[in-house]
Order: C-alpha cells, then structure tokens, then sequence
C-alpha cells in the first residue's frame, strides 16, 4: 500500500516513519501530482489554518475531496470536518461532523493519556493531546470510535478515520495499521 | 492523565515544523501574521532591530499586551523571558502562552545559569550557536530549539555559520566510535546521554528552527535546504515596506523550500526588504548571539 503524508506544514515526518512501520510505503504530497499512485493520505498534525489555506492554493482541495482514503490527526481531524463549533477557516468537509478547535485548552493543559479505541481490540492506545481539538457532532452516517470524559476523539465514516490525538508520537502503530489494513483497503 | 510531559512539550515543536513563527507586537500584527500563515506568534514589545535601535534593557513584553495578542488569534502565542529570569518564566506560564523563548534578544538576567526548565509545564525554546550549547539547553529541559544567527540584522550569515556547525558537529558525533564519545562529550560541554542519543538519531533530539536574519523568502528557503525544521522571522516582517505580502511569501518558501519555481514566483513585487547590517559593523557588546553559553 502507498499511503501519501500531506507535507505542507506539521508533523510530516512523525507519520512517515510510523506508516513505513505499519507496513506501508510512505509517499510526501505538496501537490496534486504527487497524489497520483496514492492508496490513501494522512493529514497530519500541524496548524489547521496554515495546511487549510496552503491546500487551497496549491490546487490539493479537489483531488483530496474524490474518495481518496483519508487519515487525519488533531489539525487533521478538524480540515476533514465539514463545520466548526466557532469560528470560520478553510474545512476540507470530507465528514459530517463539527468539531472544535484547541477545545482541550491551550499547550499548559496539553496532555497525555490512554484511549479506548471501538474496533483496535486489545488495549488502549497511548494518545498525546497537543491544544487538541475534539467533535461536538456527528452526523448520523459517522461511527463514533473513541471518546475521552464524553468527548469524541476518534470517528470514522466510510474511508475516512479522524483522530484528536498523535498516535505517531508513539510507539504504537495500531491505528496507523488499522487506517492501512481497514479504512485504506476499503476505499 | 499527565500534563506537561517532555513528550507534548517537544510535541507542540513537531506540530509547528515547515512553518513560520513571526515576531508581533501588536494584535493587529499578529492577525496579519495568522491570515498569512504564520503557525504561531512570537509576542513582544519590539521587535530585535528596534530593540537594537533603542539600546538599554530589554524585558519581557508587558503581560497586558500578550494577553491582547493571545485574543486575537487561534494559533499558538509564544513569549520571551530573558536569560536566566525565571520569574518572568512564571509569569509568562501563568499567562497561559503556549511556548516560551529564554531569548538572547533580550537583555540576560543572570551570567551564569539559565532557567531550570523542567519546572514548568509550558515548553521553551532557547538559542544555540553550536551543538554543545543546544545540548546544555535540552539537558535544561528546552523542548525545542532555534540556531541563534544574528537577532535585527536582517543579515543571514550567521544563522547560515550556526547550523553549519551543529550539522558539522552532529557529523562528527555520528561517525564516532562509542569508546570516544566520552571524551566527546566533554569537548562539546554536553551530558553523555544526550551525544548518544544524538548519534542514534542522527540528528539533534528536538526540533531546530532557524533564526536571526531571515529577510527574505530565499533566505527562509536556504535555511530549510540547509536542514533547519522551520524558520523564525522577527524583524524580516514588519520592518518591511509590506509586511502582509512579505509574511505571505515567506510562509508559501517555507513549504515550498525546494521547487524554485515557487520560489521565484513568491519572491516578485514584494516592496524593500528590511534594512540590513554588515556583522562586522556591530561592536562586541551588539552581537547578542554571543549572550548565554
């Protein structure tokens, strides 16, 4: 499988060592010909409001909104959303969902934990929350996969998974093997 | 659940890399720098050229603007304390700004020790000119790191001299045999464990940006192409005929650092870049790169 990682801004690198890991052959994308071949792509973390404008002019928003398979973590997670809890800036809209932004608070209340994941079996899986956003919503077609204290941190609808959190910050490649084996394969 | 961890301290860092983080001292400066792409702000009362212009001692940024600036805009707001000043360290974490600077731009507070940085649970950036010094950093506790340069030159000489060295140096601890990395170690002025973990990585342990002189969209571009994880402008910005279009230009050769064509279509019709200054100009006591150790 060769998954893309979208290299405008953010933890490019993070996500490329964790998929060859996971079993995949990562590929960097920073523009639109460099999706062709692609079995899938990884939003990574970053800045929601840089990576969302430079998609835009770099010509990436239509070739990443025609069922590609998409994974995205924390600035990710909000780009895929189709509507924010406040606020306004370049969404991707690829789910039914809303999701808030830096909705944990700021670096000071950053934090790190274990999260249940529906689906992963075995145990939770170790989760960075960095000024993490989480959903407020989600439409009836989206599968709720993780919640952390009633917050959704982890959904999925059809080929696209959406995380709150850094799981390529850790050691543990299970959801970059699942977004592999089963979001990617079925797309 | 654990806050304030190395691992989402040196988080943030990965977060902002292939980015830029500009000086603002204003909030109205600090939306133009968000709507252009700025992955952070750097929040303070003047920016290094006119820190330089102005002479006496530069502190932290009044805590009251900070506060204006961290309302105005989403991305995250960074702060700088002087060297050493710990207190302003506190004052700055209770502020809630998502990363501090323990900066060389402003006037050091203390001649011989930086601060303990393990104690707080907001991360810093701080300064080197070589890999000794960002390693005594890191074994403070900096979750980050930026190369020094020259702060308000507008010259990129010497932040081209900073990561030169470290990439040197971090050769050189790479291909060096485990029996001499004590003595390496010693050399550098640097813990044994982290020159060992520098040779098994490969590279420095956190993330290193690049700072002081970058004035232009070239200038941002080198310093990626030479190795750096993302650029600092402080002065380049606002001290420009067009600050908007030239904090635009620079974000879009950050990403696009390596295809020229971009480069070149970013870099027109940008107005005068900032005044710069001849290093060898500056007299000892102007070139704060030379403060903390």
């Amino acid at each position: 499988m060769r998954i893309g990682v979208l290299d405008l801004q953010g933890a490019v690198r993070e996500h490329m060592h964790a998929l060859e890991e996971a079993g995949a052959e990562p590929r960097s994308v920073k523009r639109p010909a460099d999706l062709a071949g692609l079995d899938g792509i990884v939003i990574p973390g970053g800045e929601s409001t840089t990576i969302g404008m430079l998609l835009d002019e770099y010509g990436l928003r239509a070739p990443l909104s025609d069922g590609i398979p998409v994974m995205g973590t924390c600035a990710g997670m909000i780009l895929m959303a189709n509507r924010l809890a406040e606020g306004e800036q370049p969404l991707l809209g690829l789910m039914d969902m809303e999701v808030a932004r830096n909705a944990f608070g700021r670096q000071r209340e950053s934090f790190e934990t274990d999260v249940a994941v529906r689906g992963l079996g075995g145990e939770p899986v170790p989760a960075v929350f960095i000024r993490a956003p989480y959903a407020t919503r989600l439409g009836a077609g989206v599968e709720l996969l993780a919640e952390l204290d009633g917050r959704i941190v982890a959904a999925r609808q059809g080929p696209y998974l959406a995380l709150a959190f850094h799981p390529e910050l850790t050691a543990d490649r299970r959801l970059h093997r699942y977004f592999i084996e089963e979001v990617a394969r079925s797309g | 659940m654990a806050e304030g961890t190395f691992r989402v301290k040196a988080g943030l860092a990965e977060m902002l890399k292939g980015g830029v983080i500009m000086d603002v001292t204003t909030p109205e400066q600090a939306v133009i720098a968000e709507r252009a792409g700025a992955v952070s702000v750097m929040a303070l009362e003047r920016v290094p050229a006119d820190i330089r212009a102005a002479g006496g001692v530069a502190r932290m940024a009044d805590p009251a603007i900070i506060k204006e600036i961290m309302a105005a805009v989403t991305i995250p707001v960074m702060a700088k304390a002087r060297i050493g000043h710990f207190v302003e360290a506190q004052i700055l974490e209770a502020l809630g700004v998502d990363y501090i600077d323990e900066s060389e731009v402003l006037t050091p507070a203390d001649e011989l020790y930086h601060i303990d940085k393990h104690q707080f649970k907001v991360p810093f950036v701080c300064g080197a000119r070589n890999l000794g010094e960002a390693l005594r950093r890191i074994a403070e506790g900096a979750a980050m790191i930026r190369t020094k340069g020259e702060p308000g030159t507008g010259n990129i000489v010497e932040a081209v001299r900073h990561i030169r060295v470290v990439h040197a140096e971090i050769r050189r601890v790479v291909s060096a045999p485990e029996e001499e990395l004590p003595s390496l170690a010693k050399e550098l002025g640097a813990p044994l464990e982290l020159v060992r973990q520098v040779k098994t990585m490969g590279r420095l342990p956190v993330v290193n940006f690049s700072a002081g002189g970058v004035a232009t969209p070239a200038d941002a571009a080198l310093m990626m192409q030479l190795g750096c994880d993302g650029i600092f402008v402080g002065s380049g910005v606002f001290k420009s005929k067009d600050p908007e279009a030239r904090a635009r230009a620079i974000v879009r050769a950050t990403t696009h650092f390596r295809d020229p064509e971009v480069l070149a279509e970013v870099s027109g019709s940008l107005g005068e870049a900032m005044a710069g200054i001849e290093i060898s100009r500056l007299g000892p006591g102007d070139r704060m790169q030379e403060r903390g150790w």
